[in-house]
C-alpha cells in the first residue's frame, strides 16, 4: 500500500476569527485532489467541529489529515483540560460552553454527535488535565 | 431557481454574489452553528441572524447555496470579504427569519 498524504495545522487556541481555517484548507485540498463532493463535505465538516472544539474548550491544539487511497484519517490532539465523561460529551444538547462563546452560535452540543454521524469511525481518547486526542476515519 | 433569480424575485441586498449560479435546492433556517453543520443540505438557501465570521465557514463547509441574513442585521467588520473570496454568497433581507423563509419557498417553488 502507498504511503498517504499528510497535512499538518497548527490550531491557534484564542483566535476565533480565523477559527476553522485547517478544515477549509483541507476541504479546498480535497477538492484539487477530486474527491467525491459527499466525502468532502463529511471529511471537512467533522474536522470542523473537531477543530473548533479545540479553539473553544482546550485552547488549540493540532490537526492532522492523512489522505490513503481507501479512507481518510482526521487526528486532533491538544493539551487541554481532558473530557472527564466522555459518553456525556456525546450526548446531543450537552455543552459546558461558557456564554460568550453561546453568543456566537456555539454550545448546542451538537458538535461530537455531528462528528460521530459524519464519520465511519470515532475514537476519543481523553485524560482529565491532560488533553485529549480524537480520531476519525472516513471511508472512500 | 439560482441565486441570482432570487435575489432579484425578493430583491434582496447583495452583500456579495461570487457564485451567482448555484441552484438552490432547499432551505434550512438557524441560528446555533452545529445544528446547521448537522441539517442543513449541499445547495440548501441557509436563513440565520448569526452574522459573525464563523457563518462563512460554516456556509463554506456545510456547502449551502447562499447566506441569507434576516433582519436586516448588522454583520461583522471583514465578512463581506471573507465570503468573496471563499466564493460564499452572502444575502440580506429586511424580513424576520418566519417570512424570509416562506417568501423563498414560494420564489424557489420549495
Ligand atoms: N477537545 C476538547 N477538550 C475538552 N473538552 C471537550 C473537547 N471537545 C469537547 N469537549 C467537551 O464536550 C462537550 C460537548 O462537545 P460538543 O462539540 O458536542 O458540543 P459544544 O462544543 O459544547 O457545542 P457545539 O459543538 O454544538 O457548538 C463540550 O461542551 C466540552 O465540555
Ligand atoms: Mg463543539
Amino acid at each position: 500500500m502507498t504511503e498517504g498524504i499528510r497535512f499538518h495545522y497548527d490550531v491557534d487556541g484564542d483566535n476565533f476569527t480565523s477559527a476553522g481555517e485547517a478544515s477549509v484548507n483541507v476541504k479546498k485540498k480535497l477538492r484539487q485532489m477530486g474527491f467525491d463532493p459527499d466525502v468532502i463535505r463529511r471529511v471537512s465538516i467533522a474536522m470542523y467541529e473537531g477543530e473548533i472544539n479545540m479553539v473553544i474548550h482546550a485552547d488549540g491544539g493540532e490537526a492532522d489529515v492523512e489522505v490513503l487511497s481507501d479512507k481518510i484519517i482526521i487526528t486532533l490532539a491538544d493539551k487541554g483540560p481532558g473530557i472527564p465523561d466522555i459518553e456525556q460529551a456525546m450526548q446531543e444538547g450537552f455543552s459546558t460552553a461558557p456564554d460568550n462563546i453561546r453568543s456566537l452560535g456555539f454550545g448546542a452540543g451538537m458538535g461530537l454527535p455531528n462528528m460521530k454521524r459524519y464519520t465511519d469511525s470515532l475514537e476519543i481518547e481523553s485524560e482529565v488535565g491532560v488533553g485529549t486526542t480524537v480520531r476519525m476515519t472516513v471511508n472512500v | 431557481m439560482t441565486v441570482k433569480e432570487l435575489t432579484e424575485a425578493l430583491s434582496l441586498e447583495v452583500l456579495t454574489m461570487p457564485e451567482p449560479d448555484r441552484e438552490i435546492t432547499g432551505g434550512y433556517a438557524g441560528d446555533l452553528l452545529s445544528w446547521v453543520m448537522g441539517r442543513a443540505r449541499s445547495g440548501d438557501a441557509w436563513v440565520t441572524i448569526m452574522t459573525n465570521m464563523n457563518v462563512v465557514a460554516v456556509a463554506s463547509l456545510a456547502d449551502t447555496a447562499c447566506v441569507v441574513i434576516a433582519e436586516a442585521a448588522e454583520i461583522d467588520a471583514g465578512i463581506v470579504e471573507r465570503a468573496e473570496s471563499q466564493g460564499i454568497n452572502l444575502l440580506r433581507s429586511a424580513d424576520p427569519i418566519f417570512a424570509a423563509c416562506s417568501r423563498i419557498a414560494a420564489a424557489c417553488g420549495l
